[in-house]
Order: C-alpha cells, then sequence, then structure tokens
C-alpha cells in the first residue's frame, strides 16, 4: 500500500496547525504586554454575554441585512467544519468518507453542508458587492488605506475558493455521485465533468479534496496576519465584556491611593518613600499599547474592522478625525510593532523611539471624543474603544498637563470654586431666592 | 421671577434635626446656568406641589467632578468625589434626585467604590415614581396633541439605560411622541459630552448639535424634550442656527409637566 499521500497529509496538518499554535502563542503573550485586571467576577453572567453575543450574533443583527448575511457564513463556517474532521480523518487514514458509514444520515448532513456552501457563497458575493460596488461609506473611511481594503477582500475570496472546491469535490466524486444522496447541490454540477474520463474526473476530485483541506490550513494561518480573528476571539472579547452601565467609567486606584493620603490629616506630607522601595511611581493613564489593560489589547486583536463605531461616532459622522476603529486599528499595529520588537530583541524591548499616543494617534483624536459610548453600543462584540480613548486622556492630562486650555480653565474653576465655570461656591443657592 | 419658593437646605433640616425623604442634587447647571435654572425651578414647584420632603446641599454643594473626570483629570475627580461623600456621608443621605445625567451617572455609578452608596434616580425617573403612587398627577393641559419628540442624553440613555421614564411622562401630557432616526439605543449625542461642553469643537465639517438639531427638526416637532441641561443648550444653539425658534421650543420634562399644571 502507498502511504505517501497519508505522510503528505500529516506533515501538512502538523505544519499548519504548529505554525498557528505558534502565532497564538505570540499572540497571547502580546495581550499579556498589557496591564493586569482582575476579571474573575459574575461567571454566570459572562457566559450568557457569550451565549448571546457572539454564539447568538444578537448584536450583529441589529443591522438586519449585514447580520442576515453575517449568521449564514457564520453557521457555515460551523457547521461546514464537521466535514473538515471527515477530511482529515480520511487524510490520515487513508480512508474515503470514513462517516458515510454511519447510514442515511451521511446523506442528510452533506446535503445541509452543500447548502450552506451556496448560501455562503452567495453571502459572501453581496459582501464583497456592499464592499466594492455599492461602497458601503463605512467600508471607505480614511482608515480603511489598501491593506485593511485588501485583507477584507482576500478574506472573501477565500471563502468563495473554499466554498466552491468543496462542491466541486463533492461534484467529481464519483462514489458520492453514485450514492446519490445528500448530493443535492453537486448533482447540478456534476454533469459539467461529463465529457472527462473517469480517472481525469477522480483526478479533479482528489485536487479538489487537496486544495479544499490545504486551503483551510492556509487560511487558519492568515487569520493571525489578518482582521479575521473575531472568528476566534468574539468568544472571550465578549465573555470579559463591561457588565457595569456603559456610563461607568473606571476609578483610578494608584490615584484613590494619592487622594486618601491627602485627605488623611495624620498622614506625614514630609514622609520621604522608604529607602527599599523598589516600586515605581505609578504611570497615571496610557501613553503606549503596554499602559493599557490586557483586556483593551484583546479588544484591538479581535476587532474586524467592520466601522460599525466609526458610522455610530457623532465626532466622526461632523467630519472630525476621531475614528474608534482606527483607535483599534492602531492600538494592534502598535502592539504588532512591539511583540517584533521583542521578537527581534530575544524578549528585551528596545527603545523604538515611538509610542502609540502621537506616533499612532493624535491628541485632536482623542479631544474630539463626546464619551457618549454610541462605538461601545454599537461593536458586535463588546469592544470598548472609548476606555481607551479615556486612558489616553488621563495620560494627556496628569502626565503631560496638555489639555486644551478651555478645558484647563474649566478644571481650574472646579478645584477653586466647586463648578466649571467661575461662579462663587457661596452663590450655589441664590437661584432659589432670585 | 421672584415668586416664593420652599427650597429648603440640609443644614437647615439638620439643625431642626429632621431628614428629608430625597436630596435634590442641584448641579452646577441648575445652580448656574440661567436657562438650567428654569429647570431646577419648575422641579422644586411640582415636588413642591406633589408634597415631596426635599431638601438642597446649597453651598455645600460641589461639582461632582463628572467634567474633569471626562476630560481626564482622575485626579480631580477624585478629590471632588471624596469631599461631596463626606458632605453626603454625614447627612447620611440615602436617596438623591437630580435634573443632570451626568451627575446622575457619576453619583450612581463612580462614587460606589470611593465610599458614596446612595440610590440615585434622575427627576423623569423619581416623577414617574411619583405618578405611580398617586403623589403627583398629570393632566395635557397645553400639550395636549402638541409633537414632541425626545431626545435621549447620552448619561441617561446609553450609559444607564433609561429610555422609558421620559417617554412614559411625555405620554402622560397627551401629547404626539414622535422619535427621531436616532433614538434610544442609537440616540446622537448632542455635542456636549465628554467636557465638550467646556470647549471649542475640533476641526470638523459640522457641528455636532447642530446635526442632531436637524435629526429633529426632520420630523417637524413643536417642541423638542430634554433631559439634560446641557443636552438643552445646545439643541437650544441648534434651532438657533437653524432659524427656527419661532416654531420649536426646547423644553426640560419638568418645564413640560410644571407648565401643564401651569405651576
Amino acid at each position: 500500500m502507498n502511504y505517501i499521500p497519508n505522510i503528505l497529509f500529516a506533515i501538512a496538518l502538523v505544519v499548519g496547525i504548529g505554525y498557528f499554535v505558534k502565532n497564538i502563542r505570540k499572540l497571547v503573550r502580546n495581550i499579556k504586554l498589557g496591564q493586569d485586571v482582575d476579571i474573575s467576577d459574575n461567571k454566570g453572567q459572562r457566559w450568557r454575554n457569550m451565549a448571546m453575543i457572539a454564539l447568538g450574533q444578537s448584536k450583529m443583527v441589529r443591522r438586519p441585512i449585514a447580520g442576515f448575511l453575517h449568521v449564514i457564513v457564520y453557521l457555515g463556517f460551523i457547521i461546514i467544519n464537521i466535514e473538515v474532521l471527515e477530511i482529515i480523518i480520511d487524510g490520515l487514514l487513508g480512508t474515503h468518507r470514513i462517516f458515510s458509514g454511519i447510514g442515511p444520515s451521511y446523506g442528510l448532513l452533506i446535503g445541509a453542508f452543500e447548502i450552506l456552501a451556496v448560501l455562503v457563497f452567495i453571502a459572501v458575493i453581496l459582501f464583497w458587492t456592499r464592499r466594492n460596488v455599492v461602497r458601503l461609506k463605512r467600508f471607505w473611511n480614511s482608515e480603511m488605506t489598501s491593506w485593511p481594503k485588501n485583507d477584507a477582500n482576500y478574506i472573501l475570496y477565500f471563502e468563495m475558493v473554499l466554498m466552491s472546491l468543496f462542491l466541486i469535490m463533492n461534484a467529481t466524486d464519483l462514489q458520492f455521485q453514485a450514492m446519490d444522496s445528500g448530493n443535492v447541490i453537486s448533482q447540478y454540477i456534476a454533469p459539467w465533468f461529463s465529457g472527462f474520463s473517469e480517472n481525469t474526473i477522480h483526478l479533479i476530485e482528489r485536487t479538489a479534496w487537496w486544495l479544499h483541506i490545504l486551503g483551510i490550513l492556509v487560511f487558519l494561518n492568515y487569520l493571525y496576519f489578518s482582521k479575521h480573528l473575531h472568528i476566534l476571539l468574539a468568544f472571550p472579547n465578549t465573555y470579559y465584556g463591561k457588565l457595569t452601565p456603559n456610563g461607568q467609567f473606571n476609578n483610578l486606584e494608584a490615584v484613590t491611593k494619592e487622594v486618601k493620603l491627602m485627605m488623611d490629616p495624620t498622614a506625614d506630607p514630609f514622609a520621604a518613600p522608604a529607602d527599599d522601595s523598589e516600586e515605581e511611581p505609578a504611570k497615571f493613564g496610557a501613553s503606549d499599547v503596554q499602559d493599557l489593560s490586557w483586556l483593551q489589547l484583546l479588544n484591538a486583536y479581535t476587532c474586524t474592522e467592520c466601522g460599525r463605531c466609526t458610522s455610530e461616532c457623532p465626532a466622526n459622522q461632523t467630519g472630525k478625525k476621531l475614528s474608534p476603529r482606527k483607535i483599534m486599528m492602531d492600538t494592534r499595529d502598535r502592539l504588532e510593532e512591539v511583540g517584533k520588537n521583542l521578537d527581534k530583541n530575544n524578549g528585551e524591548l528596545q527603545d523604538d523611539g515611538k509610542q502609540l499616543l502621537g506616533d499612532y494617534i493624535s491628541h485632536e483624536e482623542l479631544w474630539a471624543c463626546t464619551s457618549c459610548n454610541a462605538c461601545v453600543e454599537a461593536c458586535p462584540v463588546s469592544i470598548d474603544p472609548l476606555s481607551i480613548i479615556m486612558d489616553m486622556r488621563r495620560y494627556l492630562v496628569m502626565e503631560q498637563s496638555a489639555a486644551p486650555t478651555e478645558l484647563n480653565n474649566m478644571m481650574t474653576n472646579i478645584e477653586n470654586n466647586g463648578a466649571p465655570w467661575p461662579y462663587n461656591q457661596m452663590d450655589r443657592n441664590n437661584w432659589a431666592s432670585e | 421671577m421672584s415668586e416664593a419658593i420652599k427650597v429648603p437646605t440640609m443644614a437647615e433640616y439638620m439643625a431642626q434635626g429632621k431628614h428629608p425623604e430625597v436630596l435634590f442634587w442641584v448641579g452646577c447647571a441648575g445652580s448656574f446656568d440661567d436657562r438650567a435654572k428654569k429647570i431646577t425651578k419648575a422641579l422644586v414647584r411640582i415636588l413642591n406641589k406633589a408634597n415631596v420632603d426635599f431638601a438642597v446641599l446649597g453651598a455645600e454643594e460641589s461639582c461632582t467632578g463628572d467634567p474633569a473626570k471626562r476630560a481626564g483629570n482622575e485626579f480631580l475627580f477624585q478629590m471632588q468625589a471624596v469631599t461631596n461623600i463626606e458632605v453626603l456621608n454625614a447627612y447620611e443621605i440615602k436617596t438623591i434626585v437630580t435634573a443632570c445625567p451626568h451627575c446622575f451617572n457619576t453619583l450612581k455609578n463612580e462614587y460606589t467604590s470611593l465610599g458614596g452608596q446612595y440610590e440615585v434616580k434622575h427627576h423623569t425617573q423619581f416623577l414617574k415614581d411619583l405618578l405611580e403612587e398617586g403623589r403627583l398627577t398629570i393632566e395635557g393641559g397645553k400639550f395636549k396633541g402638541k409633537r414632541i419628540t425626545f431626545h435621549d442624553p447620552c448619561y441617561l440613555g446609553r450609559a444607564n439605560n433609561v429610555y422609558e421614564a421620559p417617554r412614559d411622562l411625555i405620554k402622560k401630557l397627551d401629547a404626539e411622541l414622535v422619535e427621531m432616526k436616532n433614538c434610544r439605543k442609537n440616540g446622537l449625542c448632542c455635542g456636549a459630552g465628554g467636557a465638550q461642553m467646556f470647549k471649542e469643537p475640533e476641526k470638523g465639517a459640522k457641528d455636532i448639535n447642530v446635526e442632531r438639531t436637524e435629526q429633529a427638526l426632520d420630523i417637524k416637532p413643536e417642541i423638542i424634550a430634554a433631559g439634560c441641561p446641557f443636552c438643552n443648550t445646545m439643541l437650544t444653539d441648534g434651532v438657533k442656527a437653524k432659524e427656527k425658534e419661532s416654531d420649536v421650543q426646547v423644553l426640560d420634562i419638568a418645564e413640560l409637566i410644571a407648565n401643564a399644571e401651569d405651576l
């Protein structure tokens, strides 16, 4: 017996999965560069959110057309992957359609896959049309430079090719066609090949089979380099998503410590820090990716650049520079840059003279935000761009005193007289007698 | 206006050894902004009419710190918060009502972990409760049949998921409630949040308040109802920018109710 195909298959599988795992470890390392936050509360609610938002696609369908098409592709992706399991077993054992032994339900299963494959193919064509022909505005914003645009299209082409290969593979499988069960779509494709000899048809079938599984492995490895990681990361991201009201911003603990000390009448204002304290003074806010939390970095990897956040952003709608999607894309790009820096220097970060603030995200973008939470509400996978904007504002104000002048005036007023305007606090009740 | 309205302070209550049912947190806009003071007074008239036993902090009230926090000055925010919490806790405050969604959000959500735990209600929620308890009655009066649209304040709506209380109150006025293209969860910001109220907008094609006002004018309302003093200012400016101030009024829900009752 000839074992060469089995061996080749095993090698392809090991290389394909091995390289993917290597990149995922890199991704986990990069996410862990973020600050630690404890998110171990409310497990029940978190599982429910993941089930509703990621598994149940509840926020996707708020935009009915895109939502409906996405559900088709999503179901196709999940269900057709059962077929991949069969392909892997066949490939390793040298069997052919090993699951066909389960009887008539096999036909039912493959029939469902075939119908889904066609639906996915149609949905993907419609997605492509929305991007490239209808040119929906959110796919053409300024942050959608050539790579993000191409990336999105490559993914669509990939899916078209994979679905076609699956159908061709079934159509040219003479044994499968002879079973005449489950070939609901491929029976109409089979006649296209009727002019060929049996050998040629078999060759086409094998080629389609190999290309299909190799294509899946290539796609799997493409994920890390593309915006498409959401198919995996949407699950942890929705699990760890914010549970408190959207309006509740975190209170910085480092600041609380300082404030408590200031308010404590027994604290010694001249006390020097203990000599042996190696603790660096806490940095307020974020100027680079390492200052953000690991959740914010997970957010960045999860973003699939759909642009719903930006299309709902009042600042963006009125022509300001701010785009919440760009905040997420910049965070990821910078994180990748830091990751590559680590790879190149044996895990020691070499100062590259760059940071997220300024080199990627401008002050103007940050100061355009109204903190209205429209972006947070719009995100179908619980990403919170607003928290990053706020952390960077905190750095600008508390570390650099770089707030716009009018805001400095407002803050001085609050400090001096307890109101954002220069009115005397003692006059606060005057309205009652006016 | 020089009519006598009854506004006791916490200090007066304390001196008499009394404790009010609820603290009315007036807020900076409600205390100092001429337009917002009218909203404050309208709410006080309603509270008096419903015989609500309330008090204000008066000169002991200070900014919640919301604009400082949104501007990035966590330090100033926490200083304000800790000081306010000391005052509130000293008076043993349990329940707070406020007509400002920014104060509402901050007091309700951001004071908790700093030692301030209160039941905080936006005035639309509080008025709705009074209505349900039968302490307040609202009749259509002069707003019967009027086209009214409600602008969701971000810090009431998306930030805290309060969408129905203000709408329920408008419906009680027998008015025709009409919705803008963007409403509830999808409501469009007025442009004032995140400390934008206190600065010039960044460069852009249009001001956000004009964009929002256009959405409102598209559905031809007679009144744009607001539930936030800052939204009120932004939309009033927007209506002026569109030169529609003679056709469209911007009024707070408290003003609608007080006016309907001729309070």
